[in-house]
């Protein structure tokens, strides 16, 4: 499995994502600098966190425009496996590889913190490792996580067992309380039809190691590796 | 030359956080009559002046659709008038 990690201008979790897969995993990874348009090497890629392009216009929406972009949309929609974290989720909505669109958190605070999550599904490449129900803890760092879509989208994505993640409380339940940014259904994660691109508010790759307090993010990148 | 000026603001019935923190600050100042209030976003473009009316009009809309706004959360509007280079 050859990873690739793109790197737009104001990416800053590039390096963490690299790390986990090359020194954690001992995986194959490279750097795919945002102006590459030759993806056809990689069977992943990951658009990882920070504030591409420093988020202007909307967040995730200059990068969008990005010359690799158009090939990480082709990548896509030949089957390769897209993984978007934080600021790679909102690229991946504003590109309309997933649905929907991230506005700014209820209560307009930038979160930095650790959250409960809820794996809904391990029905796909990226979840295979878990088990639906499992409670996860990994951190959030964003200020526009606040999932939306309108209530037909939000009814297919249940419907077709499409969302990965949900916000919960430490003990599992889903509800307004463990909700930390007002996303609708809780929605953290969330899958493509044909469930080959997730993209995801938290950050699994700063939950990969004990010494961070939490390895529950390592499953997603183990899940991909240990594909086949 | 012509200018277009650009509003894109945020569909009815999205929540705009913003949007309600202000509106709960003007009222714990104690302005109680504020019934409503929605924030957005200003673009001011100004094109070259080989373009005329329609023209503008068919580009702006173009940005409007693709780049300034995103159509699943926003939608925009805009007025052209005419500037003097």
């Amino acid at each position: 499995m050859k990873f690739g990690v793109v790197v737009f201008p104001g990416s800053n979790c590039d390096h963490d994502t690299y790390y986990v897969i090359k020194k954690v995993l001992g995986g194959e990874v490279f750097y795919v600098w945002h102006k590459e348009t030759s993806l056809r090497i990689f069977d992943v890629l990951i658009l990882p966190g920070g504030f591409s392009y420093g988020d202007y216009l909307r967040a995730g929406a200059v990068a969008r425009f990005s010359p690799v972009m158009k090939e990480v949309v082709a990548f896509a929609r030949n089957g390769g496996l897209v993984l978007g974290i934080c600021n790679g989720f909102q690229i991946l909505l504003e590109t309309g590889l997933l649905p929907g669109a991230l506005i700014p958190n209820v209560g307009m605070r930038f979160l930095c913190c650790s959250v409960h999550l809820k794996v809904v599904t391990s029905d796909s490449n990226f979840t295979r490792q878990y088990q639906p129900g499992q409670v996860l803890k990994m951190p959030i760092a964003h200020y526009a996580g606040n999932y939306y879509a309108d209530d037909d989208t939000l009814q297919r994505l249940q419907d077709e067992d499409r969302i990965a993640f949900q916000y919960c409380s430490a003990d599992g339940e889903v509800s307004s309380k463990g909700n930390p940014n007002g996303s609708k259904l809780n929605i953290a994660g969330i899958f493509n039809e044909y469930r080959n691109v997730l993209g995801l508010m938290p950050h699994p790759e700063r939950a990969s190691e004990s010494i961070l307090s939490s390895t529950d993010g390592l499953l997603i990148f183990k899940s991909l590796l240990e594909k086949n | 030359m012509w200018q277009a000026k650009i509003v894109v603001t945020y569909k009815p019935g999205i929540l705009n956080p913003e949007a309600k923190i202000i509106q709960q600050a003007l009222g714990n100042l104690g302005y109680q009559n504020i019934t409503q209030l929605e924030t957005g976003r200003y673009f001011q473009i100004q094109y070259s002046d080989s373009l005329d009316r329609s023209q503008v009009e068919a580009l702006t809309h173009e940005l409007g659709d693709k780049i300034l706004s995103n159509p699943v959360i926003q939608k925009y509007d805009f007025e052209l008038v005419e500037v003097q280079p």
